[in-house]
């Protein structure tokens, strides 16, 4: 299981530090599937990165991360080398960039896994096995990375990631590229990954709310690098509390609606600038019900069991 | 405006490139100046050769596309340079387009530089600061910065305001809204709308079949570089007829409404009704089912012959 305490990282820039991800404390039980969701820009990628690698100009600030009992060493580069992939494993945003196009896609599972100390061989019936329940054709692995389309690459990398059992997987976006068929099957694979134990815990980092609401246990929604809201699929998607989160839901499309019958609305205005970002509550420029007290900045409390919120007018 | 006439791409893949992979087979349809075709089929049926061939990034192996009723193969130099004057393309990984090297706006000053010299230093401020207006993107957040510093949805929507600076008459939109959360999603698809109505022809590329439906007045579905249905819009989604259509629109994730499994159906194959002897060696082409409503076998890109399971 998963605990992330107070955890603060920013992106150092000339002109001064992005505050992209401010305080922010959930927990992950044990096989929980938890979609985090969210405005682009809002900090998802930051927090998934966070619990893998921080890259050159993240720094952590503040706050702790815990997994299965032990701390992970968020700021250590090296010491998370351990946890990398066998027990933290990310498939990131764009994951198909980043498989070197020079190697055939074989030929760099089988460097991965070599080097993380492991013979090939003892996990190549596996490979394939998981290559099937992810809808890939073995030969792929004959393949260049410039030869599969993007889905392919996505899913190839989902495999990779999941392959030595981690214990939490981060999913960054891992079905967007995908056509719906595809996105069903991959989802529902994700989903199979934590039924046959293969990983224990997830956070399916998405913008579709309705591909979550399919397969997550719980969804957490955050806003401008903190957290919103955080509660059962079906208590988000069905009585939200959160100003943001009812404007998000309520944002959805139905199936069918055309721009000249039905011309749908966003939430206006846009998200504040996170460098540095704005005291109150960072919703307020955009939050129907702000009023005085917004000025300060929300605690993010439970309002009942299973259910946290960050707002003035939830608690 | 655009036409693509019986467009095939074929790579050559694995060892030595001695495999032949057929991305895109015998794919003809056509986009007028106002018009949003969407385009969509599962992942590897060839949208993205499509757009790219479209966009002259990647050569067809047969069939012509025109634009304007010129056949974009035979455009050299200032001609080709012309004709991206009035055709771009946003890419679905928009961190592949941008150079890691520079900051990320970049990619408008050198639009600046190709195509208005002229313009004054104020008057391409304003310009560029409209531009990123109606992407809803805030210049202070995305201005003078590195790709790495941008998120995934941020890069993308500098991307199409790129493509407004130049008064494009067509966009082949490739997942460009695929990585933008709901409401940023909304503005993006409204801004589409507006200029549809100013007469911008979009090539809409997307598995997002809620959305497809919202701009679309042509729909064509692609299933393993073939096209196995197409019409208008209304029609397609409302009579869906190939069975791969059908499994789409039930893989639609809705919310309040979890995936139930459905069954693939197999045959009477619509078009072999219509055509029974049909078994044209050039492979079937699609017929009519409706007014502006076409399909093709049903066992068309399956490992399966017709009627069979
Ligand atoms: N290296 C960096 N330096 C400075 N700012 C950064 C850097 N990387 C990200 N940011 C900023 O931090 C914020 C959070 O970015 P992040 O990539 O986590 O967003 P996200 O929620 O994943 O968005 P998306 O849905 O578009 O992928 C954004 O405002 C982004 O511009
Ligand atoms: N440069 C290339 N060399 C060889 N094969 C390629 C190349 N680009 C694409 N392909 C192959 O062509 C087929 C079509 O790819 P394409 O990228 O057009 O699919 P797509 O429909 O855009 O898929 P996605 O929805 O996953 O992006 C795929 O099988 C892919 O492996
Ligand atoms: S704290 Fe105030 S501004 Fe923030 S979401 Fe709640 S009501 Fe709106
Ligand atoms: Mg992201
Ligand atoms: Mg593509």
């Amino acid at each position: 299981m998963l605990k992330v305490e107070d955890l603060r990282v920013y992106y150092r820039s000339l002109r001064g530090d992005v505050q992209a991800l401010d305080g922010v404390s959930f927990s992950l039980a044990d096989k929980e599937i938890m979609g985090l969701v969210g405005e682009s820009g809002c900090g998802k990628s930051t927090l998934g990165k966070s619990l893998i690698r921080l890259d050159g100009r993240m720094r952590h600030v503040g706050g702790s991360a815990e997994l299965d009992g032990e701390t992970l060493p968020i700021a250590d580069d090296a010491r998370m080398n351990e946890f990398r992939f066998r027990k933290v494993s990310v498939i990131p945003q764009y994951a198909m960039s980043a498989l070197n196009p020079t190697r055939r896609i074989g030929r760099m599972v089988r460097e991965l896994v070599e080097s993380r100390g492991i013979r090939f061989p003892t996990v190549r019936a596996e490979l394939d096995r998981r290559l099937a329940l992810v809808g890939l054709d073995q030969d792929v692995l004959e393949r260049f990375p410039i030869e599969l389309s993007g889905g392919m690459k996505q899913r190839m990398v989902m495999v990779i990631s999941t392959l030595l059992n981690p214990s939490l997987l981060i999913a960054d976006e891992v079905t967007s590229a995908l056509d719906v068929s595809t996105q069903k099957a991959v989802a529902t694979a994700l989903a199979g990954f934590r039924d046959h134990d293969l990983v224990r815990s997830m956070i399916v980092i998405t913008h579709d709310v309705s591909l979550v609401y399919q397969i997550a246990d719980t969804i957490m929604v955050m806003y401008a690098g903190k957290l919103a809201e955080k509660a059962a699929t079906d208590v988000i998607v069905s009585r939200p509390k959160h100003p943001y989160t009812q404007l998000l839901i309520s944002a959805l499309p139905e199936v069918g609606v055309r721009y000249d019958g039905k011309r749908l609305v966003g939430i206006p205005g846009s998200p504040p600038s996170l460098r540095p970002a704005p005291t109150g509550c960072r919703f307020r420029d955009r939050c129907p019900l702000a009023f005085d007290k917004c000025a300060e900045q929300p605690p993010f409390v439970e309002v009942e069991p299973g259910h946290s919120v960050a707002c003035w007018k939830a608690s | 405006m655009l036409k693509l006439e019986g467009v095939s791409k074929t790579y050559k893949v694995g060892a030595f490139a001695r495999q032949d992979l057929a991305a895109v087979r015998d794919v003809s349809f056509e986009l007028r100046p106002g018009e949003v075709v969407s385009l969509i089929g599962e992942s590897g049926s060839g949208k993205s050769t499509i757009g790219r061939m479209i966009l002259r990034l990647t050569s067809t192996t047969s069939g012509t596309i025109t634009f304007g009723g010129k056949d974009i193969a035979t455009l050299r130099r200032g001609a080709l340079r012309d004709y991206y004057r009035e055709a771009q393309g946003v890419f679905q990984d928009p961190f592949s387009t941008y150079n890691p090297v520079f900051k990320a706006d970049r990619v408008l000053t050198m639009i600046r530089q190709s195509y208005f010299p002229d313009v004054g230093d104020a008057d391409w401020r304003t310009r560029v600061r409209e531009a990123l207006a109606a992407v809803s993107l805030n210049p202070d957040l995305v201005l003078d910065k590195y790709p790495h510093q941008l998120s995934g949805g941020q890069l993308q929507r500098l991307l199409i305001a790129r493509a407004l600076l130049l008064d494009i008459k067509l966009l082949v939109a490739d997942e460009v809204i695929s990585m933008l959360d709901a409401s940023t999603r909304i503005d993006v698809l409204n801004l589409l709308a507006d200029l549809k109505e100013r007469g911008l022809a979009v090539l809409f590329i997307t598995h997002d079949l809620s959305l497809g439906n919202y701009l679309a007045d042509q729909t064509v579905i692609l299933r393993r570089g073939s096209i196995v249905e197409r019409g208008a819009t209304a029609e397609v989604f409302g009579d869906p007829t190939h069975p791969y259509t059908r499994t789409l629109l039930s893989s639609v994730p809705r919310l309040g409404e979890r995936w139930t499994d459905t069954e693939l159906e197999h045959g009477p194959c619509r078009y072999h009704q219509l055509h029974p002897d049909g078994t044209d060696p050039a492979g079937p082409a699609l017929a009519a089912v409706g007014d502006d409503h076409f399909v093709a076998c049903f066992a068309l890109g399956e490992d399966r012959k017709c009627g069979q399971p």
